[in-house]
């Protein structure tokens, strides 16, 4: 889906999740490297949608900005992928929605962003917070209605 | 295409399908031949890690991402040993009277099903966590509910020595949570009843179901099948369908079924659901500690359930409605996030079903109706009070435009949270609790089954999962899915007698 429209894609990106624009060129590969995973083992057809949505997406303020997405300031971008998402065309939600869920796979799926947001899950749960955990009657029904 | 021969073939692993391999294995025990086909793979202990992406693409269907028809609602169910109760967070509830009498299945009494419920909540070790167990994401809720005027109750859950990773939803990495991968499956495995993953079921004919056997991917997570990969034609006396209520009723009608049966795919629900998070000014501890300790229950009065619930940034994020620097400042704030998930009691309704494409794929049709979108701008709106009165700074609300809700805004909630915001497409909707499609009834005029799962007029065919209930169940599912499949096991078993 990305390398023809590797420019675009990054705009919407950025304007998806702000944060994305402090990624280098290894987080932007690991970002994307996710999303075409994700989108290997789903139909052609939806591959192809997204590659179209996203290049329509950049050319689309062309005639009322003279700009191509990429080229507007950030205000702007936002005010175009507004009305995308409350579009009354469901194609045009749905696309925007899935666009919109592939940039925050990619962006949060790396164990960097999760650590940075505080994200603390453990498969040690309370010990690796706490160095102890809590323990319960491991036994035994209680309350089974 | 290799052929094979079993007295009775179980199709899924699943809270249906596992309970009902372990109540055959007094069949297995006396030389029956029992077999379980599982769709994904069986995962070793240690592949359990809780990371976010690989384990949702490991467990689920769609790395839990299945869409809907017209791509409004995402549908999560586990494809791996066990199924779904690998993925759940373990909440048994015993359904509740008021909905097994309005469902009006001949033969289907609630002394029975509440009765067989006990048998498992007991089996699977189902109990009230201790309160030094429960976390602030939980504590937060019942305390919000005080202040708000709700009656939240304490979720029994079906842990055996839990951590408190709360990583449920990703399949517990300490063998805790006891679902069937970790009690039913496993005995009835010791007791001689076969177990095959990677083997999905294609098609059932009379007596007969085809599968094919995939090789695993390589990198995958998971064991290869028992099996060679290739394709079987495996014959039987029984056929137990439970795959799911998506996955039951889309292998039925890809085998032709639906022609004599004309509810065969109908009357699915799936309590649609979204997640709202709520920002306080400390860190509370969210992210370690059983996600879901309490429920507030308002089916009867506005159609909704609020349950405390806790996910992972990925799935948090997509949870939000739009985009930009205010949600990413949610998500910047996650130490500090309660979450709430508001799930709909809905109802069956004609057009929401499953279907099958031309290549045989499950659809699923789903409209929002305005009773269910009614329900979710409600149970939003206690949420949002729940929120404050447990001391939140702001609020994430799908269906307020803009979506967030100050704390000095809390007067404002009635007006601001309005089920006109709810815009299918835009507002993230998810649903865990699929069912129907498959429903019990008197004839094939009006459902599919009878009351122990039988097809009719296929008496050697049987549906044993949550596709049976006639209407959505308004609680978590899985107790009562294990009773209704006991039941299918015990008219097997009788069967076998005769």
């Amino acid at each position: 889906m990305i390398p023809p429209g590797r420019r675009a894609f990054r705009s919407l990106a950025v304007t998806i999740v702000p944060g994305a624009a402090r990624l280098d060129a290894e987080g932007w590969q690991d970002v994307e490297a996710r999303i075409e995973a994700a989108l290997r083992t789903r139909p052609p057809r939806l591959r192809r949608g997204l590659r179209l949505l996203v290049l329509a997406l950049e050319w689309s303020p062309l005639l009322r900005h003279r700009r191509r997405f990429s080229r507007l300031d950030d205000a702007r971008r936002t005010q175009i992928l507004d009305r995308v998402q409350r579009s009354p065309n469901l194609l045009l939600r749905r696309g925007f929605w899935g666009l919109r869920t592939l940039v925050l796979l990619g962006y949060y799926g790396r164990s960097e962003v999760r650590r940075s947001v505080g994200y603390r899950a453990d498969p040690d749960g309370w010990a690796a917070l706490m160095g102890d955990f809590p323990t319960g009657p491991e036994d035994g029904i209680e309350g089974g209605s | 295409m290799i052929d094979r021969a079993y007295d009775v073939v179980i199709i899924g692993s699943g809270a249906g399908g596992g309970t009902v391999a372990l109540g055959l294995a007094p069949l297995a025990e006396q030389g029956r031949r029992v077999l379980v086909l599982e769709q994904g793979p069986r995962l070793a202990d240690e592949e359990f890690t809780g990371e976010e992406l690989e384990m949702a693409e490991a467990l689920y269907a769609d790395s839990g991402g299945f869409l809907t028809a017209d791509g409004t609602m995402t549908l999560a169910f586990g494809r791996v040993y066990g199924g779904s109760t690998a993925v759940y967070t373990g909440t048994s509830l015993i359904a509740e009277p008021r909905v097994v009498e309005s469902w009006g299945v001949p033969g289907l009494s609630h002394t029975d099903l509440a009765e067989r419920s006990r048998r498992f909540a007991e089996q699977n070790n189902v109990h009230l966590l201790e309160p030094v167990e429960i976390n602030e994401n939980n504590t937060l809720f019942a305390a919000g509910c005080e202040q708000a005027g709700f009656e939240a109750q304490q979720f029994p859950v079906n842990v055996k020595g839990c951590r408190g990773s709360s990583l449920c939803n990703l399949g517990c990495p300490n063998a805790a949570k006891q679902g069937t991968d970790r009690v039913q499956l496993p005995a009835a495995e010791r007791r001689g009843v076969e177990v095959v993953s990677r083997a999905e079921a294609t098609r059932i004919e009379e007596k007969l179901v085809v599968v094919r056997v995939s090789a695993a991917p390589a990198g995958g997570k998971g064991s290869p099948s028992e099996w060679e990969p290739g394709e079987y034609r495996v014959r039987a006396g029984a056929v137990v369908v439970a795959g799911g209520a998506v996955g039951s009723p889309a292998l039925l009608l890809r085998s032709g079924f639906g022609k004599r049966l004309p509810r065969l795919g109908e009357g699915f629900t799936c309590h649609p659901a979204f997640i709202l998070v709520g920002e306080h000014s400390r860190e509370i501890t969210n992210d370690v500690g059983h996600p879901k300790s309490y429920y507030v229950d308002r089916a009867v009065e506005e159609g909704y359930v609020l349950e405390t619930c806790m996910y992972f940034p990925f799935v948090t994020a997509k949870s939000l409605v739009g985009f930009g620097a205010t949600n990413e400042s949610f998500l910047r704030a996650f130490p500090r996030l309660q979450m709430i998930l508001v799930l709909a009691c809905d109802r069956a309704t004609a057009g929401n079903r499953v279907a099958v494409d031309s290549r045989g794929q499950p659809v699923v049709h789903y409209r929002f109706t305005d009773e269910v979108v009614r329900a979710l701008a409600a149970g939003t709106r206690a949420s949002a009070r729940i929120f404050f009165g447990a001391g939140a700074a702001r609020v994430h609300v799908p269906l307020a435009s803009p979506p967030e809700l100050r704390a000095p805004e809390a007067g404002e909630i009635d007006e601001r949270i309005r089920p006109e915001h709810f815009v299918a497409g835009t507002v993230p909707v998810s649903a865990a609790h699929l069912m129907g499609g498959c429903g019990m009834g008197s004839s094939a005029a009006d459902s599919v089954t009878d009351s122990w799962g039988r097809v009719h007029e296929h008496p050697w065919l049987r549906v044993a999962d949550s596709s049976l209930f006639p209407d959505s169940l308004q609680i978590n599912p899985y107790l009562t899915i294990m009773a209704l499949a006991d039941r299918v096991a015990e008219a097997i078993r009788e069967d076998a007698i005769r």
